[in-house]
């Protein structure tokens, strides 16, 4: 019944409780989100998940990878998992897609199928180009990241705070998986910290 | 012997499209089914419209990637993507993707005229020389080219096995335009008759 391979597993479990997930509210250690995340979207049923990294995201692909009950595909480019979220529905799987803000900008058109189709859609998206941000090229589509996703008919959340975020990825579980949105839940460049160069 | 302008193009070898899909798809069992947009879904369809079938009429590279997602979803069953050439070229970096996942219930059909059929017959990379069979084996997903009925029963047969890992067969046929045969364009009615068929709930 499992696909196996170095990251693909898939496992017949049904959402178990797991650490982290049960907490209504994070305190000032917002260093936890990715357990509490992990755990929101555990507890939603989400066992399948796909990334192109993000170093805002590492901690999340670490919890979800290391999940024996969580089949997990590493992708070229981000659109990849736009399409293999679609077909994990298709089939009756929760599926998480995790990248980073530039990323977005390669997923357009491939959303067509989300929103045509009313895929549930449930994208973490790390930005970059928006706080003391190094790197030029990042601001572009940085810039471009929430009104390219809102043109093709994406909803957008953007969390400011880790609570923010928590509060968010559950709602946005809800409207993916139960009302057939597509939603990115946008983490802002300022709550993931100064990357070191 | 009559040389035909099609001759000169090299647009007339390969096997009949229309044979080719009916054939893979006779007695398909409980095959699920992903097609790409174009000519490959109405080659699906004219083999017979099923509510195990899901048509792309866009999302251009997305068939065989959802096709993986499938197969993850519901290690169970046998998918079955058939999609074309140019479809493919789109995704050549989902097959990198695939090969990792290691799916052994996905096989990807690419229907190969060596052309782009739907908007003029440009010829594709394929045409120009690209072998898809060849860039599918680099990146680790078995890959055979099929070019006689003979091959085409043999991989009918071998498409209702699970196998080692995914593979993709390309499908070496005539660049013709045949008279379409179009599925249904309505995506939720698509996906929602997919997974009723499944048991699982619409919501």
């Amino acid at each position: 019944m499992t696909v196996k391979g170095k990251m693909a597993r898939g496992g017949g479990a049904r959402a178990r409780k797991v650490e982290g997930g049960a907490r209504k509210s994070l305190g000032s250690e917002s260093q936890d989100w990715p357990q509490a995340v992990y755990g929101a979207l555990r507890n939603a049923d989400v066992r399948h998940m796909s990334f192109v990294p993000d170093a805002g995201h590492s901690k999340l692909i670490e919890l979800f990878t290391a999940d024996p009950d969580v089949t997990s595909n590493v992708l070229t480019t981000e659109e990849e998992g736009i399409a293999i979220a679609a077909g994990a529905w298709l089939g009756g799987m929760r599926s998480v897609l995790l990248m980073q803000s530039s990323g977005v900008g390669n997923c357009i058109n491939m959303l067509s199928l989300a929103t045509i189709s009313r895929f549930p859609l449930l994208m973490l998206v790390t930005m970059r180009g928006e706080w003391a941000e190094f790197n030029p090229w990042q601001v572009p589509m940085g810039r471009a990241t929430e009104p390219a996703l809102t043109a093709i008919g994406v909803r957008t959340l953007r969390a400011e705070t880790a609570q923010d975020l928590l509060d968010m990825v559950g709602s946005a579980a809800t409207m993916a998986y139960e009302a057939d949105q597509q939603v990115a839940v946008l983490i802002s460049q300022r709550m993931l910290g100064r990357k070191k160069w | 012997m009559v040389t035909t302008v099609n001759d000169l193009l090299g647009l007339s070898s390969g096997l009949d499209r229309r044979e080719a899909v009916a054939a893979l798809l006779h007695d398909r069992g409980d095959l699920l089914v992903v097609t790409g947009l174009g000519s490959p879904g109405y080659d699906v369809h004219a083999a017979g419209d099923h509510d195990a079938n899901y048509y792309l009429w866009g999302a251009m590279g997305a068939a065989a990637l959802m096709g993986l997602g499938l197969a993850q979803a519901r290690p169970d069953r046998n998918v079955l993507v058939i999609t074309g050439d140019g479809e493919q070229l789109m995704g050549l970096g989902g097959l990198a993707t695939i090969a990792i996942a290691k799916p052994k219930n996905l096989s990807i059909i690419v229907i190969d005229n060596g052309h782009f059929g739907e908007t003029g017959m440009q010829r594709s990379h394929t045409g120009l020389g690209l072998d898809i069979a060849k860039v599918s084996q680099a990146c680790g997903v078995e890959a055979r080219v099929l070019r006689s009925p003979g091959d085409i029963e043999a991989v009918r047969i071998a498409l209702r096995r699970k196998s080692k890992g995914p593979r993709l067969y390309v499908v070496k046929v005539k660049a013709e335009n045949v008279p379409r045969s179009l599925p249904p364009r309505d995506a939720v009615h698509l996906k929602n008759r997919f997974r009723a068929q499944l048991g699982l709930p619409i919501t």
